[in-house]
């Protein structure tokens, strides 16, 4: 199983939850606006990501899960 | 390959597409296309497209996508497809394809109703950019003389602005009125207007497809060479004796195409390829090239839409390049953060830059952000903006240098890429 990590950057406002729960993957730009460096998510880190995915107020943090084949 | 349904032979060398093209302010109309290039022909939808693919037809509205591939993507797609004939062109150096709609809408609509044929699309929308009534009614008046060929056209004009003839902005517009990029995938061939899988074509890559439909795909490549096969629209201006839109083989050395246009009004400090989203070159280096994919990638460009702008040596490249773009930072959508926010601060950046009073490490900074934005907004608009930059940095490095100790190599003459826009520029083969 595999998992990436995308923003929808129409969106996204800025609110910086995202680098608050998960700061192994994301980082905030000069504006607070989300910069994900490697967009593929390690399994350690995925049920952090969910919880980051989740708690973004404007849903525009986007992990796609990709069932293992 | 498959039979040409035309005993017609294609014509040699140049022009193709430029055929028998009158002068400005005429168009040619269905009697004249057809004497020049014959009857539209009839063919199948996979057989159209295996031609596709064979001639190596390329999108030439700045993807530089295989066109076949994407004529088969939407043609397995079940569900009522549409056909976009993408006609904005709101690139401002850019005027080949008003040229192709007002002058010669026959070609782009044949290639209009074989592609929409090809897919299955019964209907066809011709977009066009705002302020073109005259590109409005030549498309109007030879929509109203052509038989009816199974393909019903809409022609929409839509509003100005850089980012409007993305096409996702275009799908947008048509949709909903909001000529603003969205948020991909679901992409147009999947998922585009009304929910249909939409292809979505630039005018000069529906000419090339129809005259490709006639005379074969081997006709085809007869010019230019394996990997750039075929004619290309190229529009030059800036700093030559009479810019315009000029048909050119691929391959064409780069000294050619500037004497197509009779040559640089001056000597040369650096060519702009690809229009606002390219690349800067330094003359010395850009006059060796060919114009093939293959050479421009060696020196970081693409042909983009077929933009060249020639800077003269009287001109500041550093001067021009914050004219630009601060354009381009006023020109986005204003959607997303990354573009809002990063191209302001790029283009006060380079603007403190070319006016002397850049802080000694804002390139650092500028850098930084150039890097920081790309990939991260809805449209490609952040990233074409961060690649015409950091060229600019690059090629005008010494006149950057100058400019901190309030210098300058230009005399404060002449601003070649102000009246880009106007479009006014008489158009030659």
């Amino acid at each position: 199983m595999s998992a990436r990590l995308r923003v929808n950057p129409i969106t996204c406002e800025a609110h910086g939850l995202c680098a608050e729960l998960l700061p192994e993957l994301v980082r905030l730009d000069d504006w607070g606006y989300p910069i994900i460096d490697e967009s593929e998510v390690p399994p350690e880190l995925l049920t952090l990501a969910r919880r980051a995915a989740d708690a973004c107020p404007t849903l525009a943090l986007i992990l796609d899960e990709e069932r293992g084949r | 390959m498959t039979a040409v349904t035309s005993a017609r032979r294609g014509p040699t060398g140049l022009p193709r597409l430029l055929a028998g093209l009158g002068a400005a302010g005429t168009t040619m109309t269905l009697a004249e296309h057809e004497t020049i290039h014959g009857p539209l022909p009839t063919i199948s939808g996979p057989e159209l497209i295996g031609m596709i693919g064979h001639s190596g037809l390329r999108g030439r509205g700045g993807a530089d996508f295989p066109t076949a591939t994407k004529l088969q993507s939407v043609a397995t797609r079940r569900g009522g497809a549409t056909l976009v004939v993408n006609g904005s062109e709101t690139e401002p150096a850019s005027t080949k394809d008003q040229l192709l709609l007002g002058r010669l809408p026959h070609l782009v609509l044949d290639g209009a109703v074989l592609a929409a044929q090809a897919i299955g699309a019964r209907e066809a929308i011709v977009k066009i950019g705002d302020g073109s009534p005259p590109v409005m009614r030549a498309l109007e008046d030879a929509g109203a003389a052509r038989p009816d060929d199974g393909v019903s056209f809409e022609i929409v004009a839509g509003p100005a602005g850089y980012v409007t003839g993305e096409e996702t902005a275009v799908l947008n517009y048509l949709a909903r009125g909001i000529p603003k990029p969205t948020f991909v995938p679901p992409r147009p061939y999947e998922r585009g207007l009304r929910g249909r899988p939409t292809l979505v074509q630039n005018p000069e890559t529906l000419c090339q497809l129809a005259l490709i439909a006639r005379f074969g795909s081997d006709w085809f490549r007869e010019l230019g060479s394996d990997a750039d096969p075929g004619s290309a629209l190229v529009t030059i201006s800036g700093a030559v004796t009479t810019p315009g839109v000029y048909e050119v083989a691929f391959g064409t050395p780069m000294n050619d195409l500037l004497a197509a246009a009779a040559g640089p009004s001056e000597p040369l400090q650096a060519l702009l390829v690809g229009g606002y989203f390219g690349t800067w070159v330094k003359s010395s280096r850009a006059l060796g090239l060919r114009l093939s994919r293959e050479d421009l990638r060696s020196v970081g460009c693409a042909l983009g839409s077929g933009v060249l702008i020639v800077l003269g040596e009287s001109s500041c490249g550093l001067h021009e390049s914050a004219r630009v773009i601060d354009y381009l930072a006023n020109q986005s959508a204003g959607q997303c953060g990354p573009c809002v926010h990063g191209l302001a601060a790029i283009a006060d950046s380079v603007c403190a830059l070319a006016d002397g009073v850049a802080h000694p490490r804002e390139l650092d900074r500028l850098l930084r952000w150039t890097t920081e934005i790309r990939g991260r907004g809805a449209c490609h608009h952040p990233n074409g903006a961060a690649r015409f930059v950091e060229s600019a940095m690059w090629v005008f490095a010494d006149e950057v240098e100058l400019h901190r100790r309030e210098r300058c190599t230009a005399r404060p003459a002449g601003l070649p890429l102000a009246d880009l826009s106007v479009g006014t520029q008489e158009t030659r083969r």
